[in-house]
Parts: structure tokens; sequence; C-alpha cells
């Protein structure tokens, strides 16, 4: 019984965690689903967006200036990949791995060389709009469940635009988006930034709710990202094309993410192994639609050749 | 109203791969001109086209579109002049969207794109409209992804989508050769009557020469990157195929070469 308590109260903590993660997981929608492009930028950009807003916090700037620089910054990170990818020419994966280890310098430049930056509860607690206190964990969820739904609110706006329809297209078919006039180049670096822009101010959230801006803190959130998006897909029925609900699934799939990850903590699984599981469930969710693809054509094939 | 002028192009130049496919091609279309080409296969008839549109540039010479040179403009600025429709079906529309949203994409040709709501009422009422004049059953399929349609279909709507904003030139690459012979008949048709009601200016590439017989005001025969035959006007409509394969061997010195069944 106490067991099953003690495990109920890591669910809040879980669903904050998954809120965050969840508003990093939409801002990879814009890439990985609309665009088409995996882009590891945001490995960097999310901490970049921890790092602007800690320091910038700690240095007695407002919270809300703060996660503004942090967006700001994220887009930048965006465009940065962005160019090296359409006016370089370097293919977009290692266009966003060049900015992430750019980043990796950036992000120690900004915290002035330390590997980590404090946001303390005492000293910033009132500063801030999220804190890591678990007395506070309802209203952080509130908080976060703002953000999740005014960005998705924005998204669906702006995807319903002509000019957002531009960046759907440019990710659905490059030489129709080309043949009706539409500048893909503009579009891409677009959706880069505003994908990074995204990214990093779930960075900034995540500062305030762990208490702190890590350099190590982006490492492997591509794949965390890219399962939520995955466990949303799964939730949401074939029959969901509305955009909003998609976004909704996908913050969802990162609060069930992390609502799994808590518990297979609190069943004892060593935390050294976790990033392995989560690769390991990505691995698994991307690759079986290809299995099962082979799988069946070859079967089509092998049917073919004995009718003929 | 488009003038082609001395075009050079080589592919992968200095490399074994290294292909010639235009030495000094030029060809000029008047307002109103609808011109069939056809041509074994590597002729360079894709190639003209896409360097038309701007789809890769040309070594050398100038691209003309009503008065306007487009040389140096990028693919999506000259699509402001240009409407395209390719042989496959795939490619013209974006398969992940809705009907209306590709419509209303191919509706901003050419125009600013910014951030007003890409469809409206007032849209969806005329995007309906055109749909129900390819007599396809499609105005009730708007919001159906394209990638839903069958290939005919999704030429159709892709020849709508070129053609709905006006352009002043209309590319058509062998746009019924992926479809079977009753629908690519049907969607011939739907050319003819949006390429004459709208008065367009276009070059249809096919491989079918009776179709190019019987479509268009003027027919040309590209070889080797050549235009070895030009006919209009009268002298086009007393064409026959077996006419035009004695004047292609007579231009070429060769026999006319293709793997696609040219006398279906
Ligand atoms: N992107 C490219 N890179 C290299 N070579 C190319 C490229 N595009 C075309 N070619 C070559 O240029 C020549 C002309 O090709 P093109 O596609 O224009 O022929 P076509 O007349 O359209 O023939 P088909 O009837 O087969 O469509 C061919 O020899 C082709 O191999
Ligand atoms: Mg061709």
């Amino acid at each position: 019984m106490n067991l099953i308590l003690n495990w109920l109260g890591t669910l809040p903590g879980a669903a904050g965690q998954g809120l965050v993660w969840g508003l990093m997981a939409i801002g990879l929608y814009i890439t990985y689903k609309i665009l088409d492009v995996a882009d590891l930028t945001v490995d960097g950009s999310i901490c970049t967006g921890a790092a602007v807003c800690a320091v910038m916090v700690t240095n007695g700037v407002n919270i809300w200036i703060a996660m503004f620089c942090a967006l700001v910054a994220g887009m930048l990170a965006g465009l940065v990949t962005g160019w090296l990818h359409t006016i370089f020419g370097i293919p977009a994966i290692l266009a966003g791995i060049l900015t992430q280890l750019m980043l990796w310098s950036v992000n120690l430049l900004i915290m002035s060389g330390r590997a980590n930056v404090a946001i303390t509860r005492l000293k910033y607690g009132d500063k801030v709009l999220i804190t890591s206190a678990a007395s506070d964990i309802y209203r952080t969820i509130v908080i976060l469940a703002v953000f999740v739904t005014l960005t998705i609110a924005v998204l669906y706006w702006f995807f319903g635009t002509e000019f957002g329809s531009t960046l759907r297209a440019t990710g659905n078919n490059l030489e129709m988006s080309r043949a009706q006039g539409i500048n893909t180049n503009f579009a891409k670096v677009f959706g880069l930034a505003l994908s990074n822009g995204i990214v990093a101010l779930a960075g900034a959230l995540l500062a305030q709710q762990q208490g702190s801006a890590d350099i190590n803190m982006g490492r492997g959130a591509i794949v965390i990202g890219l399962a939520a998006i995955i466990i949303g897909e799964a939730l949401c029925p074939k029959l969901v094309t509305n955009f909003y609900l998609r976004l909704l699934c996908v913050a969802g799939g990162a609060i069930i993410y992390w609502f799994v990850f808590q518990t297979v903590v609190f069943i004892g699984l060593p935390s050294e192994l976790l990033k392995m599981l989560s690769a390991l469930v990505v691995a698994c969710f991307l690759g079986v639609p290809y299995l099962k693809k082979t799988y069946f054509s070859k079967k089509k094939k092998a049917r073919g050749g004995k009718h003929a | 109203m488009l003038e082609i002028k001395d075009i050079y192009k080589t592919f992968n130049e200095g490399t074994v791969n290294e292909k010639k496919v235009f030495e000094g091609l030029s060809l000029t279309l008047k307002e109103g001109d609808f011109v069939t080409v056809i041509g074994g296969n590597g002729a360079g008839k894709s190639t003209m086209l896409n360097i038309v549109a701007g789809a890769y540039p040309a070594d050398d010479g100038s691209i003309t579109i009503d008065g306007v040179d487009v040389t140096k403009l990028p693919e999506h600025k000259r699509a402001k002049y240009i409407g395209r429709v390719f042989q496959d079906p795939r490619m013209g529309t974006a398969t992940d969207m809705w009907v209306e949203e590709n419509m209303a994409i191919a509706d901003r040709r050419g125009m600013r794109r910014g951030l007003r709501w890409s469809i409206t009422n007032k849209d969806r009422e005329r995007y309906k409209e055109a749909l129900a004049q390819l007599d396809l059953g499609l105005e009730d399929r708007l919001s159906t992804k394209m990638g839903l349609l069958s290939g005919g279909q999704r030429q159709a709507v892709t020849l709508l989508m070129a053609t709905m904003k006006k352009p002043k030139l209309l590319l058509l690459d062998e746009h019924t050769a992926a479809l079977d012979p009753k629908t690519a008949a049907k969607v011939l048709e739907i050319t003819d009557k949006l390429i004459n009601e709208n008065n367009l200016t276009a070059l249809m590439v096919t491989h079918n020469m009776r179709d190019a017989i019987a479509h268009g005001n003027r027919l040309i025969m590209m070889n080797a990157g050549k235009i070895i035959i030009d006919v209009s006007g009268e002298e086009k409509k007393k064409l026959t195929v077996e006419s035009l394969l004695a004047a292609f061997s007579k231009a070429s010195g060769a026999e006319f070469a293709s793997d696609r069944a040219l006398l279906s």
C-alpha cells in the first residue's frame, strides 16, 4: 500500500517534467514531422535556452525578459543550422551536428566557463516562474500547461496561414513547392529557427524547474523529443488529422514518457541505463514500421511471382 | 512570349559521365502557341523544360518570358510566370495536404504569402467550382488528402493548380504518361479545355505521336539536343504518324528510337 502511495507521489513531478519536454517535443515536431528533417541542433539549443535564462536571472534580469532572450537565442541557433544547410548545401543532419558542437562552446561562454549555473531557490525563488520545490508542483503544472496550450494555439494559427502552409508544403514536396513559387530555402530556415526557439524556451523552463542550467542537460534531448512524438502518434488515432489535437498528443506522449521513466526509476533500475533504454525504445518504434513494410512487400512479391 | 536563346547545357562536365545535351538550342513561342514536343529517349525534352522553369541553370544562353529576362531568376521566382505539370503524379502536389490546401497554395503562385488565413469560405467555393469543371466528382472531396486520389485525379488537379492563377506559360512534361489510356485521354481533354479557355501559351511533351499531332497548333521534334522538325498551322494538320517518322529518318539519318509505344 505504502509502495503504491509512494509511486503515486512521483507522478505530479513526472507530469511537470513531461510538460516541459512536451513543449520541447512540439518544437521538434516542426522540423521532424513538418519539414521532414532530423534536426540535431536541439541538443544544443535546449541548453542555450537554459543557460541564457539562468545567467540573466542570476544577474537580476526580469524572468520574462530572460525567457524571451532564451527564445531568441534558440532561434538564432536554428538560423545557423538553416544557413549551413541552405546556403552551404550541408546535409541537414550534419548541419545540425555542427551547430550543436558550436553551441557547446557558446553555452560555456554564456555561463562564463562554468558547467553549471544554479538558480538557488532561497535567492531567486520569488523571481522565477516555476521552481523545483515539491510544494510548488501544482502551480508548476498549471503554468507549464498554459505554456503548452498557448504554443499549440500559436502554431495552429501559424500553420493555417498562407506563409505557414509554405512550410508544410516544403516539407511535403520540394519540387511542387518551388513550382508553386515557394522559396523553399527560406521556409526551411524559418522552420528551423521557429523550432529551436520553442526548444530553447523549453530549456529556459527546464532550468527553472531543475533549479539550474547545466552544460550537459541537452545530451540526448532529441531522443526524448522523438520518443514523445512517437508515443504521441501511437496515442493519436490515424483519423485525427486535426493539427492541434496532434500537437496535444505529442505533449501527452512526453508526459507518458516521464511517467514510464519515473516508474522505471521507482522500480529500481539503475539510472545509468535510462538513456540506453530511451534510445532502444525509440530505435524500436522507428524500426518496426520499416520492418513491417519490407516484410509485407516481400510477401506480396512472392505471391505475384507465383501468379506469373 | 517565350524565347529560348542559344542554350548550352552539359551535365557532369569534366567527368567520365559528361553529357552534352544542348549546344546552342533556340526556340521562340508566340503568344497563344500550343506546341507539342516529341523526340526519342534522351533527346533533351525534359531538360529543355527544366531549364525554362529554372530547375537547374543553363551553362549559357538566355530565357525570356513575355519580355522579361528570367535567365538569372531562381525557380521559385520564375514560378510567377510558369505553370507546371510533371510526369510523375506524385511530383505535382503535396500528398499529405488536403486537396483544398494544395489549391490554396497554387492560388497564391507568384504572390506574397503573408499571415492571412490560407483558405476562406469564398476561396472554397471557387475551388469547388473549378473542381466541378473536371467532372471527376472531386468537388466534394476538398478535405481529402491529395495522396488518396488516383494518379489521373491528381494529374487533373495538378493541371487545375497550374492554370488557376493564369500562367504566361504552361509546361507539361509527359503528364499523361503514367496513366492508363482512358484516363490519359480524359486528362488530355481537360488539358485542351483549360488551354483553350484561358488562351494559354503551352509546351507539351508527349511520347505519343498521335497525341502530338492531334493537339496544339505547332509540333516540334527533338533529337540529340536539336530541334529537327518544326511544323505549324495548316502543314501540321496534314501530318500523319507515317509522314512524321519518314521526316524523322530524313532529318536525323536514323530510325526513330524510343523505348515506348510510339504508335499506340
Ligand atoms: N540531372 C542530370 N544529370 C545528368 N544527366 C542528365 C540529367 N538530366 C538529364 N540528363 C541526361 O541528359 C540527356 C537528356 O535527358 P532528358 O531527360 O532531357 O531527355 P528526354 O528527352 O526528356 O527523354 P525521355 O523521353 O526519356 O524523357 C539524357 O542523356 C540524360 O541522361
Ligand atoms: Mg523526359
